[in-house]
């Protein structure tokens, strides 16, 4: 790989491109209005024509300007499509879009065909050749665009932090903010804005599809790490600017893996972003599908062993123990439980290594602790049938399965709860004797 | 002849008024009870300009509607509603489905425009006693997935006061942890809103109105959906408030519990069909008026002033 500054200014500009997204992205995700960045990033594009035509530059505080008019111009129209024409909000964001957008494209055609504003740009952006259009800024050669998305980046930071408490509420509650004197109406528009003139300065760099990326895929990956608003927005920023590292890392290395030159950069930047939205999906902390995936496996095991020392309580109960062999129990597990063989070998070991049994010339005896705890389990279970009996009408032979699945997850307080309201029962419903209470810790 | 009795109740009204302040609201609604009936609505207020100029308002009353018609799409959902709120007392709103109880709320604050009317709370137009009035808007208008805390969440009663651009300070969040404790629920200040059960979340939204410090509460069924537990919770904090002089109007499903929760009563569907002390207005009668069927004429005159058809005959 050959790395040079030209390359620096690359990642640069394209971490800086995904910084100012990401602020108003998080926003827009967590108003359920993703879709909504997408319409304007298309949407500002006769908006930056007619600035075009008008002034014959390519200025960018004209090309702004338009494009934040028809940025909120976006929001409004689509507002009064969805309401006086009683067509569905998402349908009137579609109409509304792809209308001034094809309208942008037609202007852009007629007025601008022989300057860089053109259709293909608009789509993918030209980030490989921003440093290419360089200003000397203190003294060092910056480009253009990198100055450009730079200031963006800093004028969202400063406005989400000036007006982080007001961005929140109009967020999460907007008729309370509206009856607290911050209207919710106003701040939408302002949020608008922002993305309009974020879309802009992104446009040259990203170009309208991509820059969806940005606003919203390191926006929705920081969304599954944390429930936390400034520490999303923190993250969506860094993992938006880790996005474009990666990206432009990508472009220069994955195609000659498979003999090819390298490829576009945005475009990588956005797989890029979206194998991190994949990961975070995988790994994260609470919504992660790792971490359920654990979680439920902890579960399966947690039951298996005490559906393992209930069995040998009960056959113990029933002086039964020539069945407590090993492979017995395994075929009564499945059998009574239906458990699994490898889930019952490895709960067995466990519950081993914990001291809850011991396994003598073939046979499995219940230590103290273990007896404990079986204790606990088999009161859970015959205090639910007696609870179920008495509140549903259930024949006898219906209860057993549900307090198989419900024992696992009684409480002391419930188990006692449950005990106080039927008058502190001495048998469960088919008889079986109801384990008293003890000094259980829980 | 509607005319003439529509002046003697306000006439009423305003004798009262000077002789017994408190008694002011049960007249108030007979006044309403007057007009009622849908063939008066549109007449008595088109009859008497006097009372247009909305004179016959208590200027003490936390909260007072003048004529006030909501309508969508030009649609009225509301129909000249007239009312003031005794100082201090709790008021349940109950009506059926779609009788309007969450719209006269809204319209109230302003969140949904009116056709007609005014709305003042302590004499003075909403918009300028805005600190004045809380609001509890119904659990399911907010996304409860959003990532703040509980705590959070009750700061957001504090937002008003903190004015725009500064941040939530240290004295901010003790009192919004300080209105959490009063609900019962400080051990929960740091949990993700969607942690919280439902019951949970709705005293949340108490605690943010109480952080407020208002003296008029609006509360979109504060009821709706909770335990056992937090319905006392509640009523208790309600209780607490009448005893501090704070007037709460409450949109309330639950008629059973009409009586014991709530002083005063308004009784909606689409107009008010009666509201006083809940000992005299929640009667049999009045609920069977308002349950019993929607006026089929106040319903095809919406439709038609929607369609904007008018009738030539």
């Amino acid at each position: 790989m050959n790395w040079s500054s030209y390359d620096t200014w690359i990642v640069l500009t394209g971490a800086l491109c995904a910084g100012a997204c990401a602020l108003p992205g998080t926003f827009l995700i967590l108003r359920r209005m993703s879709m909504m960045g997408d319409a304007i990033s298309h949407a500002v594009l006769p908006g930056l024509a007619a600035a075009f035509m008008l002034t014959g530059s390519r200025g960018s505080w004209v090309m702004f300007a338009g494009a934040a008019v028809v940025g909120v111009l976006t929001a409004l129209f689509t507002q009064w499509v969805n309401r006086l024409g009683k067509v569905e909000e998402s349908a009137a964001m579609g109409v509304v879009f792809t209308a001034l957008f094809a309208l942008g494209l037609v202007m852009l055609v007629q007025a601008a065909d022989d300057v860089d504003l053109d259709p293909g740009c608009v789509l993918y952006g030209s980030l490989e050749l921003a440093p290419l259009d360089a200003r000397l800024f203190f003294g060092t050669r910056v480009p253009r665009a990198a100055l450009m998305l730079g200031a963006v980046f800093l004028v969202n930071l400063v406005l989400v932090i000036a007006f982080y408490k007001e961005l929140r509420i109009s967020s999460f509650d907007p008729e309370l903010s509206t009856t607290l004197g911050i209207p919710a109406g106003m701040l939408h528009y302002g949020l608008m804005t922002m993305v309009a003139v974020t879309t802009v300065a992104a446009f040259e760099s990203v170009g309208s599809i991509l820059v969806i990326a940005m606003l919203i895929v390191p926006a929705a990956s920081a969304r599954l790490l944390t429930d936390r608003l400034w520490l999303t927005l923190a993250l969506a920023v860094v993992l938006g600017a880790g996005g474009a590292a990666l990206g432009h890392v990508g472009a220069i290395v994955v195609p000659s893996w498979f003999g090819f030159a390298d490829t576009s950069t945005a475009g990588m930047m956005a797989v890029a972003a979206g194998a991190i939205f994949a990961l975070c999906l995988l790994a994260g902390p609470r919504h992660g599908l790792v971490s359920r995936v654990v979680h439920r496996l902890g579960l399966a095991l947690r039951i298996a062993r005490e559906d393992i020392l209930g069995l040998l309580y009960r056959l113990e109960e029933a002086g039964d123990l020539r069945r407590a062999r090993a492979g017995e129990v395994a075929s009564l597990m499945r059998s009574a439980i239906g458990g699994g063989r490898a889930v019952t070998r490895i709960a067995l070991a466990d519950l081993r290594r914990r001291g809850r049994v011991t396994l003598r010339s073939g046979e499995l005896r219940l230590t103290p602790l273990g007896r404990e705890d079986a204790r606990k389990l088999v009161r859970s279970h015959r205090l639910w049938e007696t609870y179920v009996a008495r509140h549903f009408a259930l024949p006898p032979d219906h209860l057993h399965p549900s307090a198989g699945r419900t024992e696992h997850y009684l409480s002391r307080d419930m188990r006692r709860a449950i005990e106080d309201e039927a008058d502190l029962p001495k048998r469960d419903p088919h008889g079986a004797p109801i384990p008293e209470r003890t000094n259980e810790p829980s | 002849m509607h005319r003439s009795l529509k002046e003697e109740a306000s006439r009423d009204a305003r004798s009262h008024e000077r002789a017994e302040p408190s008694s002011e609201f049960g007249v108030a609604s007979s006044r309403v009870d007057v007009r009622g009936t849908q063939t008066t609505v549109t007449a008595a207020s088109a009859a008497s300009p006097r009372i247009a100029s909305g004179e016959e308002h208590p200027s003490n009353s936390p909260l007072s509607i003048h004529d006030m018609t909501v309508a969508y799409h030009r649609k009225p959902v509301l129909w000249d509603v007239d009312f003031d709120a005794p100082e201090g007392r709790l008021i349940g709103i109950v009506g059926p489905n779609g009788a309007g109880k969450s719209t006269l709320l809204k319209a109230v604050l302003e969140l949904v425009p009116k056709a007609s009317g005014r709305v003042t709370i302590y004499g003075a137009p909403y918009r300028r006693q805005r600190r004045l009035v809380g609001y509890v808007p119904q659990r399911e208008s907010v996304d409860w997935d959003f990532p703040v805390s509980a705590l959070d969440v009750v700061a957001m009663g504090t937002y008003a006061r903190i004015g725009w651009l500064r941040p939530v300070t240290r004295k901010y969040r003790d009192a919004a942890l300080a209105a959490l404790s009063r609900v019962g629920m400080a051990d929960y200040a740091d949990r993700q809103i969607s942690q919280l059960s439902g019951g949970q979340q709705q005293r949340v939204f108490l605690a943010r109105a109480l952080v407020q410090d208002a003296k008029v509460y609006l509360m979109d069924e504060p009821f709706a959906g909770v335990d056992a537990a937090t319905e006392k919770a509640i009523v208790r904090i309600l209780h607490d408030l009448r005893d501090a002089g704070r007037t709460v109007l409450a949109v309330h499903h639950d008629l059973q519990t009409v009586p014991e929760y709530f002083d005063h009563v308004m009784l909606l569907n689409m107009r008010i069909v009666a509201s006083g002390p809940t000992r005299d207005v929640f009667t049999r009668e009045n609920l069977q008026k308002t349950y019993g069927g929607r006026l089929t004429l106040l319903e095809q005159a919406a439709h038609a002033m929607a369609r904007g058809i008018a009738n030539s005959e």
